[in-house]
């Protein structure tokens, strides 16, 4: 069955929402509660399972022998990829990743690539002919709002704790992944007038705009993505940054 | 199956490599109701397997050309995710993967209720997160208990297991290297009440006797992986079914 | 629905699982194989008169006619509307079941997608196609309130004996409480109120299993809202 919202379930949010509370008692602020396992996938060279709140998503990263881009003939290649599988909720269809999934894959993408969190110099194996290959490859598996914190978080998780097989494939020894920051994305949403930290599935629906911001490990900024078919203000900009700067500390705290 | 080896699969004193003797099964593990979203939802280990099972339903019928006005249909999807085995597989259904997903479907159509939903859709969807071998056999005994979950009428919880042959000996729930090295596999699914079988199939080469001992092997494994399945629902909800009477 | 037998075991029954092997004959979600009646869904065995079937845990909202419920408005057509009222198949509302006259073509002016309505089935035929009715008394389209969506299951938990759970619920928070056969409950009252009334209702589902389930939700709501002596008139039924 369609999962569509009452009209008096989205009254009530909004109303509650204008006045600075949630429904499920957070503040506008507040994060849900992050929960995260790595390596939890022996067949994968790095693997995360992220909960934030109700919303569950699983990353591995598979690593790679393979040829360079012919421009960076001396560094590795990293890929991230996403999909929304239908058991994560009712209104998920089979088949390739849709826009959504695209643009979750390439915002995750976006944020580990922009600052650097691989160092895929460090990836080379014989220069100009082999490098490693980072495949990020992300599932979302139980969907209650804010895929792209937790897709990120997921993809984070699964790197820092990924390990390069070079006893796989005959290139020397095993090694962790070289990292360098830990980029952390925090998203918002607004509705009405309000932008919401941390938005679930029911605060999604009644958004109007929807901004993604991941910073580094020192507060710098590394992507945005605005989305939604609604606008944000100068000034709401100005607030999702700065919330993205101390929610990001906060978080990068967390998973350590 | 078209592997070759040096190893020994199964030594001189019936050993295989992971410790095991012919006739018995990795270690199971299954949890129910394991996600929020979907009606129904189960967990399955069953050695280095790790498999998640969701279902939705029963529901309206998508495509709508496939609905069936005097029942429910099953559509399963089984999927491996890219990071689940050791050669990354490229994201995106193989023939493989369609073809495993249409015998689980038939598999389950013969115990789910279905008469009772006509023109419904009862959507199963599996993802191996972690293979190892035997992930349909996993994946449907893990769809079965997501089933129950749902609260789906049906007939029986359906375990699958496969025995095979390796090195010469018929085995019970072959491994990785087993499956990759050995001369055959035989994944089946029963109906426990009735021990019908609603999924078979075979590749290799084996004699009839060795097939015969191979069935009764996996036969006995299914009626264990059953106990686990009931025993798993009745964990999750054993504390909720003791309500106070009006 | 059968009546449960307060003397039965309350061990957890699976598909499959043999409820009787003395000849009984199979009530609802059970079968029979080999002459012994098997449950057919997860849940708990019960026995009425000589049958013996399954109160069922888990599992969607099956309308049977004669059924008041909440639905959701998903769709809208020149001669119909198209209610959610979580069941499996949606429940078409026809313009000649409406209590106005609704010209062809013109319906959207009368409910749109997303409002809440309060409507009956009227039937269910052979291939599950739902008829619903908004023309008897207390039918209606609702505004205002809250929409608290819980399992079917627990419907008559919310209720309670002879109406005890839903009774103390309305006088000690003062709302209008109406409990629709599919799960969905509607609260109205002052703010504050209707919060404490929502969340009593989410966790008397949650709880369902609690043999002093009572008491304790008597406690929750006195803990936040102060209660009167005087409280002890009846609100009227809805």
């Amino acid at each position: 069955m369609t999962e569509m919202m009452s009209e008096i379930k989205r009254d009530h949010m909004m109303k509650l929402i204008a006045e600075g509370k949630r429904l499920d008692g957070r503040s506008v602020t507040d994060v849900r509660e992050i929960q995260v396992l790595t390596d939890v996938i022996e067949s994968a060279d790095g693997s995360a399972r992220v909960k934030l709140g109700k919303t569950e998503v699983i990353a591995g990263v598979k690593i790679i022998p393979g040829t360079p881009f012919p421009d960076t003939p001396n560094i590795g290649v990293l890929t991230t990829g996403a999909e929304l599988i239908p058991m994560a909720h009712p209104s998920f269809e089979s088949g390739p990743p849709g826009e959504d999934a695209i643009e979750l894959a390439r915002v995750v993408d976006r944020g580990i690539r922009e600052s650097g969190m691989v160092d895929v110099e460090a990836l080379c194996i014989v220069p100009g002919e082999e490098v490693w290959m980072c495949f990020v490859d992300i599932y979302a598996l139980d969907y209650d709002g804010n895929l792209f914190d937790a897709a990120n978080l997921a993809a984070v998780c699964a790197l820092k704790s990924a390990t390069i097989p070079g006893e796989q494939y005959g290139k020397g020894e095993n090694k962790p992944l070289p990292i360098t920051c830990v980029p952390i994305s925090i998203t918002e949403v607004k509705v009405g007038n309000t932008l919401i930290v941390d938005p679930n599935f029911d605060e999604e629906q009644i958004s109007t705009a929807r901004l993604t911001v991941t910073t580094d490990d020192v507060g710098n900024f590394r992507a945005m993505q605005k989305g939604g078919r609604g606008s944000i203000t100068l000034d709401e900009l100005s607030l999702c940054l700065d919330r993205a700067v101390e929610k990001g500390a906060e978080i990068r705290k967390i998973i350590g | 199956m078209s592997g070759h080896t040096d190893m020994v699969l199964v030594d001189e004193n019936g050993l295989r490599i992971d410790g095991r003797t012919a006739e018995q099964h990795r270690p199971f593990k299954i949890e129910a109701g394991v996600l929020n979203n979907a009606d129904g939802s189960a967990y399955v280990e069953i050695g280095k397997n790790k498999v998640l099972a969701a279902v939705y339903g029963p529901r309206e019928c998508h495509p709508r050309h496939l609905q069936d006005p005097t029942k429910a249909i099953v559509q399963c999807k089984y999927n491996m995710q890219s990071f689940s085995v050791s050669d990354r597989k490229r994201p995106g259904p193989d023939r493989r993967s369609i073809e495993i997903s249409k015998i689980i479907s038939e598999a389950l159509e013969k115990v789910v209720l279905t008469e009772l939903y006509p023109r419904a859709s009862i959507d199963v969807y599996i993802e191996i997160l972690q293979a190892n071998a035997g992930t349909r056999c996993a994946g449907l005994t893990a769809a079965s208990v997501a089933l129950a979950d749902a609260g789906i009428p049906m007939r029986d919880i359906v375990p699958a297991l496969a025995c095979g042959k390796a090195d010469g000996h018929v085995l019970l729930d072959l491994n990785k290297e087993e499956d990759n090295y050995g001369q055959a596999d035989v994944p089946i699914a029963i109906i426990p009440s009735t021990d019908e079988i609603v999924l078979l199939q075979m590749d290799g080469n084996m004699t009839r006797e060795e097939f015969d001992r191979g069935i009764k092997m996996a036969v006995a494994g299914c009626h264990e992986l059953h106990e686990l399945q009931k025993d798993a629902l009745k964990r999750r909800y054993s504390k909720k079914a003791q309500e106070a009477s009006e | 629905m059968e009546k449960r037998n307060a003397r039965q075991t309350r061990e957890l029954v699976v598909p499959g699982d043999i409820l009787d092997g003395t000849g009984m004959r199979p009530g609802e979600n059970a079968y029979v194989l080999d002459g012994k009646v098997r449950a057919s869904v997860m849940g708990v065995r019960n026995v009425f008169q000589n049958t013996v079937g399954v109160i069922p845990l888990r599992g969607g909202y099956m309308p049977t006619a004669g059924d008041t419920v909440f639905g959701i408005i998903v769709d809208i057509g020149p001669s119909n509307w198209l209610v959610d009222i979580g069941a499996p198949y949606p429940a078409p509302l026809h313009v000649s079941e409406v209590p106005w006259k609704v010209e062809f073509g013109d319906t959207s002016r009368y409910l749109t997608i997303g409002n809440v309505v309060l409507i009956k089935v009227l039937a269910v035929d052979e291939s599950k196609k739902i008829s619903v009715t908004m023309k008897d008394s207390g039918l209606r389209r609702i505004e205002g309130g809250r929409l608290v969506k819980v399992s079917h299951t627990k419907v008559s938990r919310i209720i309670g004996k002879s109406g005890s759970m839903i009774s103390m619920l309305k006088n000690m928070t003062d709302c209008r409480i109406t409990v629709g056969q599919n799960g969905w409950v509607w609260v109205d009252g002052e703010d504050e109120n209707a919060d404490v009334a929502v969340a009593a209702i989410e966790m008397i589902e949650q709880e369902a299993q609690s043999s002093n389930l009572t008491d304790r939700i008597k406690e929750f709501i006195e803990k936040r809202i102060p209660q009167d002596e005087e409280d002890d008139y009846d609100e009227g039924d809805e």
